[in-house]
C-alpha cells in the first residue's frame, strides 16, 4: 500500500497552533526566564523577589496575551477567507472551517485573554506559581477552539480531551486548599466517566453510519441523505449518548452534578473560565452536531433535548434560591443558563444558532466579571464567599456594588442588561419553532432565579449593624480592568445589541458535504 | 466490512486470553515457591523499599513523578518506532510530523529538567 501524505493546509487549525506554541513559549519562559525558587512546590519558596502589584514575572502573562492576540488575528483571517470563498473542511475532512466556528473561537479568545488578566494578579497576590497557570489556559482555549471546528467526532473527543484535562489541573490549582483538591477530584472523575459516554456514542454511531465524519464523502451527512429512515436506531442511540457526553460538559440537569463542587472549589478566575468557556465549547459541537449533522433526525432528538433543557432550567433555578455560598449560587445559575441556551438548540432554525452564540458571549463576559468580584473579596483562600459576606458591600465599595448589581441583574435577564437581550433572543427563537410551552416553562424558571440574585443586592445595600467584619476588596489594576470591562460590556450590549447579533447571524453558516 | 472480516480478531482475543491463562496456570505449577523476606517486600523500581512490610507509611509523591516522566517519553519510544520502519514511504512529511512531535515533547524536557523534577535529592 503506498501512503499519500494527506493534503493539510495549517491555515484551517492556525489559531489553536498558534495558542500551543504560546503555551510551550510560557512553559520554556517560565523555566529559563527570571528567578524562581527550584522546587516544584511552591510553598517552600515563597521568596518572590521583588513582587509588587504585577509581579516581577510579567513577561508570562504578556506572551499568552500576545498568543491571544496572534489566535484572533489568524481567525480573523480565516474569517476573510471563508468570507470569500465559502465554508470548507481541511485536514481530509477532519477540521470544518467556516463562520460558526470563527465566531466561536474569537470569543474564546477573549474569554482566555481575560482569564490571564484576572489569573495574574490572583496568582501573585496568593504567591503561586503563574507559567503553568497561563500554559494550561492557553492549551485549554486551545481545545476549546478545536472543538468548535471539528467536523470529525474522533477529533471532537480529542479536543474535548485536552480542554478538559487542562480544567481538572486548573480547578485544583491552589493545592493548600482541600476543597480545591475535592473539587477537581470529582471533576476529573465525573468527567472521565462522561468520555465513555461519548466515545460509546462515537462508536455506535460509527456502527450505524460507518463513518466518524460529519461532511465528508461516506460521512454522517451523506448516510442520512441516502438511507431510508426507517433503520436509524442505533444512530439515534449513539446521538444520546453523545449529548450525554457533552450535557456534561455544558453542566445540564441530570449531568450538572460535579458543577456545584468544582465551581466553588476551583479558583474564582478559573470558575469564570469555566462557566464561560467550556459552556461555549460544548454548545458549540451540540449546535454543529444537532442543528446541522442531525437537523434530519431531529423529531429524534428533540424530546430528548426538550426534556433536559425543561429539567435544567426548573432545577438549576430552584437549587440556585436554596444556596448559601455565592460560588454554588453562581453554579447553580450557570446550570440554568445551559438550559436556556438549550431552548435555542431545540429550535433548529438559524436564529437559534446565531441566538445562542449571542447567549454564550455575553453570559460569558457577564460571568467573568461576576466571578473576578468573587474573587477580589474572596481573601487569600476563598473563606469569604458566602451570601452574608456580603452584608454591608455598598457602604465599604459602592462601585463595586454597583457593578456587582449591574452583572446580576444581567443574569436575572433584567431590561437594559445584555442578559435580557440574550434571552430575549433564544426565546424568540424557540416561539418561532412553535415552543412556546418551553419558553413558558423558561420564563417561569427566570422568574424563580431573579429571587436569588435580588437577594444578594438586598444583603449588599442593607445597613445593619451587625455588620460582623465588613467586605474588603483585594484588587489591583489587572482586576480593576477586567471588572470594568465585564461591567461595560454587559451595558453596552444591552442597549447597543445589533451588531454583535448582526455578527453571528452573519457568522451563522457551516461547512457542509 | 462484514462479520466475517472480523473473525481475525476473534480469533486474536482467543488466543492471547489462552496464553495468558496457559501461561499463568505453567508457571503456577511449574516455579518452586522459596518465600523469603526480600521477595515479599514491595518492588520499588529496584532500590531497596523505604517501608517496610507491614507499616502502610505514604510513599514519596516522587516515585509517582518519576512514573509519569517515563510514561511520557515512553509513548515518544512507541511512535518513534513505527515511524523507524515506514520511514522510507513517509519521507518528509514524516521526519516533520517526528519534528514537531518530538520538539514539543522536548519542551515538557527542558520544562521538567529545569524545575528540578529530575533531581531525587531535597
Amino acid at each position: 500500500m503506498d501512503f499519500v501524505a494527506p493534503k493539510i493546509a495549517l491555515s484551517g487549525i492556525a489559531p489553536e497552533i498558534a495558542l500551543a506554541a504560546t503555551a510551550l513559549l510560557v512553559l520554556l519562559a517560565d523555566a529559563f526566564i527570571g528567578d524562581r525558587p527550584r522546587t516544584l512546590r511552591p510553598e517552600h519558596g515563597s521568596a518572590r523577589p521583588g513582587s509588587g502589584i504585577l509581579g516581577n514575572r510579567w513577561h508570562l502573562p504578556l506572551l499568552s496575551l500576545i498568543g491571544f492576540g496572534a489566535a484572533v488575528y489568524l481567525a480573523l483571517d480565516a474569517w476573510d477567507r471563508v468570507d470569500a470563498t465559502g465554508a470548507t473542511t481541511q485536514f481530509s475532512g477532519m477540521i470544518a472551517v467556516d463562520g460558526f466556528s470563527v465566531f466561536v473561537k474569537i470569543t474564546l479568545a477573549v474569554f482566555g485573554a481575560l482569564t490571564i488578566l484576572l489569573g495574574h494578579e490572583y496568582l501573585v497576590r496568593r504567591d503561586l506559581e503563574e507559567g503553568e497557570f497561563f500554559a494550561l489556559v492557553l492549551f485549554s482555549v486551545a481545545g476549546m477552539m478545536l472543538m468548535a471546528s471539528s467536523a470529525d467526532l474522533i477529533v471532537t473527543f480529542l479536543a474535548l480531551e485536552t480542554f478538559s484535562i487542562a480544567l481538572y489541573v486548573l480547578v485544583g490549582y491552589q493545592r493548600s486548599r482541600l476543597d480545591g483538591q475535592e473539587a477537581a477530584m470529582k471533576y476529573f472523575l465525573l468527567g472521565a466517566f462522561s468520555s465513555t459516554f461519548f466515545l460509546l456514542g462515537i462508536a455506535l454511531v460509527f456502527g450505524a453510519t460507518g463513518s466518524t465524519n460529519l461532511y465528508g464523502e461516506g460521512g454522517i451527512t451523506s448516510f442520512l441523505a441516502t438511507t431510508p429512515a426507517a433503520d436509524l436506531s442505533l444512530l439515534v442511540l449513539g446521538a444520546g449518548l453523545l449529548i450525554v457526553g457533552l450535557g456534561f460538559k455544558v453542566a445540564a440537569v441530570p449531568f450538572h452534578m460535579w458543577t456545584p463542587d468544582a465551581y466553588q472549589g476551583a479558583p474564582s478566575p478559573v470558575t469564570g473560565f469555566m462557566a464561560a468557556g467550556s459552556k461555549l465549547a460544548g454548545f458549540a459541537a451540540l449546535l454543529r452536531l444537532l442543528d446541522v449533522v442531525l437537523f434530519p433526525l431531529r423529531w429524534d432528538w428533540r424530546p430528548l433535548v426538550i426534556g433536559i433543557a425543561v429539567v435544567t432550567m426548573i432545577v438549576g433555578s430552584i437549587l440556585a434560591v436554596v444556596q448559601d455560598d455565592i460560588k454554588r449560587m453562581l453554579a447553580y445559575s450557570s446550570i440554568a443558563h445551559a438550559g436556556f441556551v438549550f431552548t435555542a438548540v431545540i429550535a433548529t432554525n438559524d436564529r437559534g444558532i446565531s441566538g445562542a452564540l449571542f447567549y454564550l458571549a455575553t453570559y460569558g463576559l457577564t460571568i467573568v466579571g461576576a466571578f473576578a468580584i468573587v474573587a477580589v473579596l474572596g481573601g487569600p483562600e476563598e473563606r469569604r464567599t458566602r451570601v452574608n459576606d456580603f452584608r454591608g458591600l455598598f457602604a465599604a465599595h459602592p462601585l463595586l456594588a454597583g457593578i456587582l448589581t449591574l452583572l446580576m441583574l444581567s443574569l436575572a435577564g433584567v431590561p437594559i442588561t445584555s442578559g435580557f437581550v440574550a434571552k430575549l433572543v433564544v426565546f424568540g427563537a424557540a416561539v418561532e419553532a412553535g415552543y412556546t410551552w418551553v419558553v413558558v416553562v423558561g420564563a417561569i424558571a427566570s422568574a424563580i432565579a431573579a429571587f436569588f440574585y435580588l437577594r444578594i443586592l438586598v444583603v449588599m445595600y442593607m445597613v445593619d449593624a451587625e455588620v460582623a467584619e465588613e467586605p474588603k476588596a483585594v484588587m489591583g489594576p489587572l482586576s480593576i480592568g477586567v471588572i470594568g470591562l465585564s461591567a461595560a460590556a454587559t451595558l453596552v450590549l444591552g442597549l447597543f445589541w445589533s451588531p454583535l447579533i448582526e455578527l453571528a447571524e452573519k457568522a451563522t453558516f457551516f461547512a457542509g458535504p | 466490512m462484514s462479520l466475517p472480516d472480523y473473525l481475525p480478531i476473534l480469533f486474536l482475543i482467543i488466543l492471547s486470553t489462552v496464553f495468558a491463562l496457559a501461561s499463568m496456570l505453567a508457571a503456577s505449577k511449574l516455579t518452586p515457591k522459596r518465600v523469603t523476606e526480600a521477595k515479599s517486600q514491595p518492588y520499588e523500581s529496584g532500590i531497596v523499599p523505604e517501608t517496610g512490610l507491614d507499616d502502610r507509611e505514604r510513599f514519596p509523591v516522587k516515585f509517582y513523578l518519576v512514573a509519569m516522566l517515563f510514561i511520557i517519553f515512553d509513548i515518544e519510544t512507541v511512535f518513534l518506532y513505527p515511524w523507524a520502519v515506514a520511514y522510507g514511504d513517509l519521507a518528509l512529511f514524516g521526519l516533520y510530523e517526528m519534528l514537531v512531535f518530538v520538539g514539543i515533547l522536548l519542551v515538557a524536557y527542558a520544562y521538567v529538567w529545569k524545575r528540578g523534577g529530575l533531581e531525587w535529592a531535597e
